[in-house]
């Protein structure tokens, strides 16, 4: 029996169908009126924000409920020295760094890898991270390091690419880890602020971890966490559901991603983490500072491919970080708005980006620049 | 003759005269070419006048190649303009050791575009630079064309009608997938010369205030360029912009904005309010059943920009396309 094929837009279009969301605003602001009180959302994910930007959901709810942008932007939060150590890797002989696309933008604390590509660099940028060993093994007699960046999410992809690069026996393939993850960031904004009603949960990196890593924010601080996908109807159901508990009292995790994100999460792409990588001590967050276990290393026995350990002295150590008098910092603890910054695309535009928020398709100032700067 | 092109191919000599005489006149064959003098000799009325280079990879794709682009792209540049595309210059630089096969391959594709579009090519020139100087090869092409109606961004109103010929962002999609070897079924270049339905057009004496195709940028590059050099607000109507479903699944897929994505066979008309429906009805005639109306030219405005409502009533803007085209990393 023939079949027809899958067509793409069938795994997107039910989720942006006009008349549901409009159902689902008039429920939301049936919601908020029983509530009665202003609300603040944080998203922590930057495609969410992306998502709420673009769709234009915060116009959908009613002026009470009010989106905070968090810091779950894995290139808006790397600190400069590290981004210097990317252009510090590629400058060395025979070398070719490889990354992902979002970070030939973002500025260093003198320049950045569009730069240092432009000067001669032999910079690449991939889709995906296996890619890697196509160029590894297509050049022997360079080094080649990837730049791993990203939440758990793209954690596991790092984890497959070492792994098939060790499989393969690919010897000048080396490591950067540049791998944080999403609770201890909640956990400082928390400890920290005091604002935040509730949470919408990342449903790629919950698809990853499952659900449990959000526990501790319903049981001991009594945030809702709802997790969501990326749609327009997913971001809003998210919503609908922040305030139905909000309205009974309750503080619980719940799931509406459940088509990617199952409660125990990808028990491969743990297996795979686990054995590869370990928490770091700590890891300095740009704009928001230290915060302690909130990143991942390569584990010691693997210390001949981890590129901080082999080409130490092309790595800077931690420095104070040249500010340029922009907010990022406080838009990702949710303190700022994007446009609440005096550099909104004044000095600061995706182009010639003067703080990370700028930079990335997930920032939340790329966001508003991009599809609200009037 | 060799199978690969050498440097001595652009030296002047011998090689150099083969080269023209057995490939370039030859392919694209016609008097005032044949003469072989130093320069050719034209006599036409207003002239509308563009140029542009080419450079793709990879050189041939699916629904065209860089010759075919070479001259539908400049010849299309004219026609905007409202001119009658007649001559096209041709400068081809090629990298030492491109095959001669390839070449004669791209010249083919040309000549065959241009008669289509009834455009002699009147001069031309060949350089050969060494490996690695180029990309394999780099086409210049300019296309001289007569004016028949003036259309220009100048003339564009409140109140006009903004319509797209055809789906956008098929080109674009079709290359960045060949680039990076994804196989999606379904995507091709819109490439095609857009002449044959601007004559249809432009015989109606239609209130056309203005024609750009969405070449390089996309949609999104001409409405924007638009209202900031007409200083105009412009609404569009998400849901009547045309995609294929394929481009807009690749688009999703990669986390691309289809509105960024270059055309090379569709284009975006200011139309007056009462020529609007025998416009979409003349394009529909004319080989573009999917020509749409899109949205509308609002008014004068401090910050131009265009508005794009979605079909749920919320609204955002359009953004202009900027920096490399990137897709997301999670």
């Amino acid at each position: 029996m023939g079949s027809q094929p899958l067509t793409t837009d069938k795994l997107y279009s039910g989720y942006r169908n006009p008349d549901i969301i409009r159902a689902y605003s008039h429920k939301i602001h049936q919601a908020a009126q029983d509530l009665d009180r202003p609300v603040n959302i944080m998203e922590v994910c930057g495609g969410h924000t992306f998502s709420i930007v673009k769709y234009g959901l915060d116009q959908l709810v009613p002026d009470s409920i009010r989106f905070i942008h968090g810091p779950g932007c894995p290139v808006c939060v790397l600190p400069q020295h590290r981004i210097d150590a990317s252009i510090a890797l590629a400058s060395m002989e025979d070398t070719i760094l490889v990354t992902l696309g979002d970070m030939i933008k973002i500025p260093g604390s003198r320049t950045s890898l569009q730069h240092a590509r432009a000067e001669g660099r032999d910079v690449r940028f991939v889709y995906t991270p296996l890619d890697a060993i196509k160029i590894a093994t297509e050049n022997p007699h360079k080094k080649v390091i990837y730049f791993a960046i990203g939440f758990e999410t793209t954690t596991p992809m790092t984890a497959l690419l070492i792994e098939q690069s060790r499989q393969l026996k690919v010897n000048n393939l080396f490591f950067h880890i540049n791998h944080v993850l999403v609770p201890p960031a909640i956990e400082l904004i928390l400890q920290q602020g005091g604002h935040i009603d509730a949470f919408i949960g990342p449903g790629h990196v919950t698809t990853i971890t499952g659900t449990g890593i959000y526990e501790p924010f319903a049981l001991q601080h009594h945030k809702p966490v709802v997790i969501s996908g990326f749609e327009p109807i997913d971001v809003l159901d998210a919503v609908l559901k922040i305030l139905l508990q909000l309205c009974d009292n309750k503080a619980i995790v719940e799931n509406c991603y459940s088509r990617s994100a199952k409660p125990e999460g990808n028990l491969k792409a743990q297996a795979l983490v686990s054995k590869y990588f370990e928490t770091r001590e700590d890891f300095i967050w740009r704009g928001i500072g230290t915060i302690e276990n909130s990143a991942m290393k390569l584990r010691d026995e693997y210390v001949e491919i981890d590129a901080e350990q082999q080409f130490s002295r092309y790595c800077p150590r931690a420095t104070q970080e040249k500010t340029s008098g922009c907010l990022c910092g406080q838009i990702l603890m949710g303190h700022a708005q994007p446009k609440d910054c005096a550099l909104f695309g004044k000095g600061c535009t995706p182009s010639s980006p003067q703080g990370s928020c700028m930079v990335s398709n997930e920032g939340a100032c790329a966001a508003y620049y991009r599809y609200r700067r009037y | 003759m060799a199978d690969r092109i050498l440097l001595a191919h652009g030296s002047g000599g011998l090689e150099n005269q083969c080269l023209i005489r057995d490939i370039f006149v030859a392919g694209f064959e016609n008097h005032i070419l044949s003469t072989m003098d130093d320069a050719a000799v034209v006599n036409i009325g207003t002239l509308a006048v563009s140029t542009d280079s080419y450079t793709v990879d990879p050189l041939f794709f699916s629904g065209g190649d860089i010759g075919k682009l070479a001259v539908a792209g400049t010849t299309n540049d004219v026609s905007m303009r409202g001119a009658r595309p007649l001559y096209l210059t041709v400068a081809f630089i090629i990298e030492e050791g491109f095959e001669i096969d390839l070449l004669k391959k791209i010249v083919a594709s040309m000549a065959s575009e241009l008669q289509t579009i009834g455009v002699q090519v009147i001069t031309g020139d060949t350089k050969v630079v060494p490996k690695g100087a180029v990309d394999k090869i780099i086409i210049n092409t300019t296309g001289i064309g007569e004016l028949v109606c003036d259309c220009a961004v100048s003339h564009i109103q409140t109140g006009d009608q903004l319509i797209v010929s055809g789906p956008i962002a098929e080109h674009g999609a079709c290359i960045f997938a060949a680039r990076e070897e994804i196989s999606v079924h379904g995507l091709r270049s819109d490439c095609r010369s857009l002449w044959p339905g601007i004559e249809s057009l432009l015989n109606k004496k239609l209130h056309i205030h203005a024609m750009r195709d969405a070449t390089r940028g996309g949609l999104s590059a001409v409405l924007n360029e638009w209202a900031e050099q007409s200083h105009h607000l412009i609404h569009i109507v998400e849901n009547q912009v045309p995609i294929s479903t394929p481009v807009s699944g690749f688009c999703e897929m990669l986390g691309i904005d289809p509105f960024t994505l270059a055309c090379e066979g569709t284009f975006v008309l200011s139309v007056a309010e009462q020529d609007c429906q025998s416009t979409l009805e003349v394009l529909h005639q004319a080989g573009y059943p999917h020509a749409a109306l899109i949205g509308t030219v609002m008014e004068k405005h401090a910050h131009p920009h265009v508005i794009l409502q979605s079909d749920y009533g919320t609204e955002r803007l359009m953004e202009y396309p900027s920096g490399e085209i990137l897709p997301r990393i999670c």
